[in-house]
């Protein structure tokens, strides 16, 4: 064990895991964090604690995250490399961990660009793969990045993301590659729309055998509706939406769209369940909290393990 | 070379006004190559200044020199014969310039007339792009001739990031994704495997990060 | 040409109208002028190739410049022609001088006169 969290008992125990997400609030409204947990709290194994996503400013991750600790759910905190250097991530994940966090997610993080403060000075002193060789390090041989030994070791379960669908499609593999070999325990992939693109994908990484080296979860995010399908199709770079989503949901019509969207997400968990190689599902409802669980009891995963 | 832009008219007029005499000074430097601060580009400032002048009805004198380099003492030496007779100079050298002339004659005051925006080069004529990002520990040989420091958004090492799309930066789709065009040609010289090993954290001392940079060549110094 | 013409147009001849300055057009309101035209091929006659189209976008950065000084950017025009159009010349210097009376004189005084 690495961390000995539940995330990590239940993926070791060979059960398919469930992962949800939480956005924390532009603002420091404690309630607002604790109404959306309490919405998952049961019904999946942990929460990523998104860091300032698409680069605008909200409650700190590590803040909610002690939140939901509180509140009885393990979180997983989510560290971009944005908006820290070197000094700022060592120290976030000492702090972190000493409040009992025990699951982290590297990642690179939305360009600022793209948030409510596109003005701001970028830092990327590090890249998520970087980050995620010096977690574990700092775990593993209890050291900083400049070999100092530490006065008490994060004991972690150490995550990354991989988007199955950016561009060069046939670099993808090879980029999870690099990251197993820089010491991520856990995947989690983008939003999967494109199930046969997927498919090849996780094929390529089953024949390379990172699927043994690491435990990949599957994304899914339901569509509220056509015009979300839509946006996301047009305007998120890296996202793969085929027109047959679209066009599902646009058949349902207006007020069943949301329904139509729920079920596609049903359906993709089944999928991912069958196929070899993934080992549970990250469901990002988000800002739809409330409907997470019909989507996971809806998959047939209810009630969740217990492990010890 | 050093790649400027022209500032606003409107902001030049501001600096200029009220001022007797002032001395457009252009560089025969990297912006006379890339068209913002040359002989020609003189010309064309001072021009408009004097029908700004002209129109407001103000008594401004505009000159017009350009001197050799403004990055060079030896050549800024050279406004020594009559700058007493002016109130201001607007250089239109890269930062450096207008810095330069006000260390050497701190009486005048000195403002810049472009914005020094990048070390990069032209495409073709009329279109320059960032190459270079002067980390002071260049690497691009090892990423198949492609800066990841000054080209990726993000200064990822191990790219690319999850926003790449259609070989396009995520931050906007008239940006290329150097990584995706790293790919591509390590794929094509057949040295793909060099990217699977994952780049250590950069010592970013050499870069502006570690403050600012000095260089001293002993063998050149008088 | 013998052709008429208002008499306040001062023609400049060029081998090409590409080979127009973006200093020589500001020069001409430096001095007073209260509107300048350049006269180009037909897009796509350009004994050049692009003379015309370069000249247009030297007219188009003029335009500019004159707007930051708060000087109407209508006073500088492109205007393409062929060569063996005579009349077309008459009309169009007839027309810009029209435009030019109807925004009145140049903000910048004349030059004084030597
Ligand atoms: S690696 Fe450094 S020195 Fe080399 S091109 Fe990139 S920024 Fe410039
Ligand atoms: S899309 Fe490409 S260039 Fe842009 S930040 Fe990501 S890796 Fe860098
Ligand atoms: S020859 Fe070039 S515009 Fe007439």
């Amino acid at each position: 064990m690495k961390a000995g969290s539940n995330l990590e008992k239940v993926l070791e125990a060979g059960h398919f895991a469930v992962t949800g997400e939480l956005g924390p609030p532009r603002g420091n409204n404690v309630e607002e964090v604790r109404h959306k947990a309490a919405h998952l709290k049961g019904i999946v194994e942990s929460v990523n604690i998104t860091d300032n996503q698409t680069a605008v400013v909200r409650m700190s991750s590590w803040a909610a995250c002690k939140i939901l600790l509180d509140e009885g759910l393990e979180p997983n905190f989510q560290m971009t490399v944005r908006d820290r250097n070197r000094i700022g991530l060592q120290s976030d994940l000492l702090g972190a961990t000493a409040l009992g966090i025990k699951n982290v997610l590297c990642l690179s993080g939305d360009h600022q660009r793209f948030g409510d403060h596109p003005e701001g000075k970028n830092v990327f002193d590090l890249d998520s793969m970087q980050w995620i060789a010096l977690c574990k390090k700092m775990r593993d041989e209890k050291k900083f990045l400049n070999d100092k030994e530490l006065d008490g070791a994060p004991e972690i379960f150490i995550g990354a993301a991989s988007n199955p669908f950016g561009d060069p499609f046939s670099f993808r593999p090879m980029r999870l590659a690099k990251k197993v070999a820089a010491g991520t325990d856990f995947i989690q992939t983008q939003c999967i729309y494109n199930m046969d693109k997927f498919r090849e994908f996780m094929k390529r990484v089953v024949d390379l055998g990172l699927h043994e080296k690491c435990y990949i979860l599957g994304g899914v995010t339901p569509m509220k509706s056509v015009g979300m399908a839509k946006y996301m199709a047009k305007f998120v770079p890296g996202m793969d939406v085929p027109e047959e989503i679209v066009k599902r949901l646009t058949d349902a019509g207006k007020k069943n769209a949301a329904e139509e969207g729920i079920k596609i997400a049903i359906e993709s968990i089944h999928q991912l369940k069958e196929m070899e190689g993934v080992a549970g599902v990250h469901v990002m409802a988000i800002e739809w909290e409330h409907r997470a669980k019909e989507i996971i009891e809806g998959a047939g995963l209810l009630p969740r393990p217990k492990v010890d | 070379m050093i790649v400027g832009d022209s500032k606003p008219l409107e902001e030049i007029l501001e600096m200029i006004r009220d001022k007797g005499k002032v001395l457009v000074l252009g560089c025969r430097g990297c912006v006379t190559v890339c068209n913002v601060g040359g002989e020609k580009e003189v010309g064309i400032l001072a021009t408009a200044l004097r029908i700004a002048v002209k129109k407001q009805g103000w008594q401004t004198e505009i000159g017009e020199r350009t001197l050799e380099r403004q990055c060079d003492p030896e050549y800024i030496e050279e406004l020594a014969d009559d700058i007493e007779d002016y109130d201001a100079v607007v250089s239109i050298a890269c930062g450096v310039g207008p810095q330069f002339v006000s260390e050497r004659f701190p009486e005048i005051r000195v403002y810049p007339g472009i914005n020094t925006t990048f070390i990069g080069g032209a495409l073709e004529h009329g279109v320059w792009v960032e190459r270079c990002q002067s980390c002071g520990n260049c690497l691009v040989h090892h990423f198949g001739g492609l800066c990841p420091i000054a080209r990726c958004s993000k200064s990822l090492m191990n790219g690319p990031c999850g926003g790449s799309a259609n070989a396009k930066c995520e931050i906007d789709p008239n940006v290329d994704c150097v990584w995706h065009l790293i790919v591509e040609k390590m794929e094509k010289m057949g040295r793909l495997q060099e990217l699977a090993e994952v780049w250590p954290v950069k010592n970013w001392l050499t870069s502006r990060d570690g403050g600012p940079r000095k260089r001293v060549r002993e063998d050149l110094k008088q | 040409m013998r052709l008429q013409y208002p008499t306040n147009v001062r023609v400049i001849q060029l081998p090409c109208s590409g080979r127009v300055d973006i200093l020589h057009l500001l020069r001409s309101f430096e001095d007073g002028a209260d509107g300048v035209y350049v006269a180009g091929c037909m897009e796509g006659d350009c004994h050049f190739l692009t003379g015309n189209l370069k000249a247009r976008r030297k007219v188009e950065y003029v335009k500019k410049v004159l707007e930051a000084l708060g000087i109407e950017p209508e006073r500088i025009e492109m205007f393409n022609m062929s060569s063996a159009e005579g009349p077309r010349f008459a009309q169009v210097a007839r027309e810009f001088t029209e435009t030019i009376r109807g925004l009145g004189p140049s903000p910048v005084p004349k030059a004084k006169a030597a």
